[in-house]
């Protein structure tokens, strides 16, 4: 059949299972917003760009799925960025479709042109410009293909205007293989042997769930090699919710805002399993002191991941779910010669010492200021861990990493590698359009919901009750806390007085607002705010000066915390 | 320690730039990059000469293996392989030196493919070091231009 390029690509989408595409229209898409009018799937129209992008990706971190998003030409696209970026780091597959000035335009400084291929091209996983509507089709196909596949990632297509209005004939592909993409699902038998006789021998092992865990879904396959084998477990910020955070083989994250526990056992472990975890600097503080007494069995399904930053004994290039099945198949046999359970017995009695030792805490006098890390723990109580929580970045984020309990992958929709401030709200966004009934709750600070609090009107617009809460310190308080402990207290641009009236800013966009200010109350707002059926910004002032422990200094080693 | 690398790449638009950007971006040292259509069509090798520890160059092999428009890496220094370069290079070349100039070529088994009364231009083929040799031999003549294709190399067959 004979279609123009806009409908060959809402066609596409269709094929591919968009539900939903979260985009903001401009000159040179306007041919695809009149095709959209018709589409079978909702379209949301955000209010920046930036969160267009954000949303997509909170859909796909929430559901798995891939995340789509329409931006125009130029700004609309150089807006995009942050979004791409953020989702390239964390390894979310989303498709990012950008407009372009017409093919005869392409490098002459046309009106709202860029290069946006060539800007992106460090933070996708691949990017295309289509210049033939011939190509179209197939290019979609590769560009979701490539997204979802092997490591995720965002994938940008660039289309020029006359591409979209041009017509021919279309033929859906089928089939898509790329000659030179092939990523390696499966372990090498060999490596699991040897990991599996790494894991017979040790006396200290150590679990450490990364992103990846949740990704391909190793969750379960992850529970049953710690729960069998009696080891304990520790997470990266982006492997919260890949083991569930109420385990007692459960101690916390680990890096520069890890437990004390997760910490010290990191650096005493004989044998380090990471799974899905790519060592990143704020995991592993000062590389030469990182598990020096380890070997180290690394699952990754990217090999890029494996001795980049690590020493890796045993690298398992492989998807993590069916590395870890593969490990069960090579251990089940001689399962029952050891017993576990002793074998591990003195070293889990000395993480059960330390944990101890150094709980994280949080120090709430009944008539002192609010305390953020009291907050959160609130929040779980009442939420009995059962909802979705996004956060943005800083403070507001470490603490929801730190005192609520995740249970199950893709419940934290978290800006981990890129640390984008505003991430969290159209996050949020994204998966309250994903997930209707579920309870989505943003904890932000009041510099970060700063950053894309015009979405408001996005979230009204569609009806979603999305919460979101600030832990108000009219600080940039992350950063002031390092200006605290680094650089003297000289809080040089980070006190934030001067902000809206949240409450009042909430109303003004058609939504709910409240605010507290004394403890009493806390839980009695917090539960008119769940209890709400729509968007309520809750304006909670706390401490101003609380500051997240421990915390390793950047360069330092792991088991070198602050701990007050 | 300097390794050659022989990437086989969709000839596409674009391509050498997520290479080139692949090495800025993630501070890898490019000595030397050579690019040409390859045998089979839609295809272009690269020979990228670089540098780099061995954990350094084995990223440098897994990056460039993760670019989705690379087909095929190789790290022929680990191999026996043969290595070429050609340089052309303008020498001053007054009536005086002429003859001396001339003989130098001969014993690396130069061309002259061009002459003014006062300039030869040498074409030069060989390794890198036989290259720097006859830019060094040339030197004190007084060079005027140079322009070196940078490394290509084959896997050798036995």
């Amino acid at each position: 059949m004979e279609m123009t390029g806009s409908r060959i690509l809402i066609e596409c989408l269709h094929r591919e299972g968009v539900e939903l595409l979260f985009g903001y229209p401009g000159g040179a898409i306007l041919d695809i917003y009149d095709a959209l009018s018709t589409a079978p799937f909702h379209n949301v129209l955000v209010r920046h760009e930036q969160a267009a992008v954000h949303a997509a990706d909170g859909y796909a971190r929430a559901t798995g799925k891939v995340g789509v998003c329409l931006v125009t030409s130029g700004p609309g696209a150089t807006n995009a960025v942050t979004g791409i970026a953020t989702a390239y780091c964390d390894s979310i597959p989303l498709v990012v479709i950008s407009g372009q000035v017409p093919t005869s335009l392409i490098g002459n400084d046309a009106f709202q042109e860029v290069d946006i291929v060539g800007i992106t091209r460090p933070c996708t996983k691949h990017n295309y410009l289509v210049r033939d509507v011939n190509r179209l089709a197939r290019t979609i196909r590769e560009a979701f293909h490539l997204a979802r596949s092997g490591r995720p990632g965002p994938v940008l297509i660039d289309l020029p205007k006359d591409v979209m209005n041009a017509t021919t004939t279309f033929v859906w592909p089928e089939e898509v293989s790329i000659r030179s993409y092939n990523p390696s699902y499966r372990p090498n038998l060999n490596q699991l042997r040897k990991a599996a006789t790494a894991l017979t021998e040790a006396r200290k092992p150590l679990l450490l769930v990364g992103g990846g865990v949740c990704l391909s879904g190793a969750d379960e396959e992850l529970a049953w090699l710690a729960h069998e084998l009696d080891i304990p477990v520790i997470g990266t910020l982006m492997g919260l919710g890949g083991f569930p955070g109420d385990d007692p083989l459960w101690f916390g994250m680990v890096g520069m805002h890890g437990t004390y526990v997760a910490n010290k056992a990191i650096n005493s472990c004989d044998l380090l399993i990471s799974v899905g975890a790519r060592f990143d600097d704020r995991v592993t503080g000062r590389l030469s002191t990182f598990a020096p007494d380890a070997k180290i069995i690394h699952i990754d399904i990217d090999p890029t991941s494996i001795r980049k930053n690590v020493h890796v004994d045993i690298p398992v290039v492989a998807d993590c779910r069916l590395a870890l099945e593969g490990l069960r198949e090579v251990l089940a046999p001689g399962l029952g010669e050891t017993d576990w359970k002793s074998k591990h017995s003195q070293w889990l009695e000395q993480l059960g010492e330390w944990q101890n030792a150094r709980p994280l805490c949080c120090r709430q006098e009944p008539d002192g200021p609010i305390k953020p890390q009291h907050v959160i723990r609130a929040i779980y109580e009442m939420t009995k861990g059962d909802a979705i929580i996004s956060t943005e970045v800083g403070q507001n984020q470490m603490w929801a990493a730190q005192f609520y309990a995740y249970k199950k992958p893709r419940t934290l929709l978290t800006s981990g590698g890129l640390g984008t401030m505003g991430f969290g709200f159209p996050a949020a966004i994204g998966a309250q359009l994903a997930f209707p009934d579920k309870l989505v709750i943003d904890i932000a600070g009041d510099g970060s919901i700063q950053m894309n609090i015009q979405e408001l009107a996005t979230a009204v617009q569609e009806k979603l009750p999305v919460k979101i809460i600030i832990l108000n310190n009219q600080y940039l308080g992350m950063v002031r806390q390092w200006q605290e402990l680094f650089y003297k207290r000289n809080y040089s641009g980070t006190p934030m007085e001067i902000q809206p009236d949240f409450v009042a800013l909430a109303k003004a966009y058609g939504a709910e607002g409240y605010r507290v200010t004394k403890l009493e109350e806390l839980v009695p707002m917090l539960e008119k705010t769940f209890a709400h059926p729509g968007l309520v910004v809750l304006d909670i002032q706390v401490d101003r000066e609380e500051n997240v422990y421990p915390m390793v200094p950047a360069g330092a080693a792991l088991d070198d915390m602050l701990l007050v | 320690m300097r390794h050659v690398l022989s990437v086989l790449v969709e000839n596409e638009p674009g391509v050498l730039s997520r290479v080139a950007g692949l090495f800025s971006g993630r501070g890898f040292n490019i000595e030397s990059l050579n690019v040409a259509p390859a045998l089979e069509p839609g295809t272009s090798l690269m020979t990228i000469t670089t540098s780099g520890d061995t954990q350094v160059i084995e990223q440098i092999v897994k990056q460039l293996r993760k670019l989705v428009t690379t087909v095929k890496v190789v790290d022929l220094s680990e191999l026996r392989a043969v290595e070429r370069e050609m340089m052309l290079i303008k020498v001053q070349a007054d009536d005086p030196n002429r003859g001396e100039i001339l003989r130098l070529a001969d014993i690396f088994r130069c061309k002259v493919v061009d002459v003014s009364p006062n300039t030869l231009t040498l074409e030069a083929t060989g390794d890198t070091e036989k290259l720097d040799a006859v830019q060094n031999l040339l030197q004190r003549f007084g060079l005027k231009e140079i322009a070196r294709t940078g490394t290509v190399s084959l896997r050798r067959s036995m």
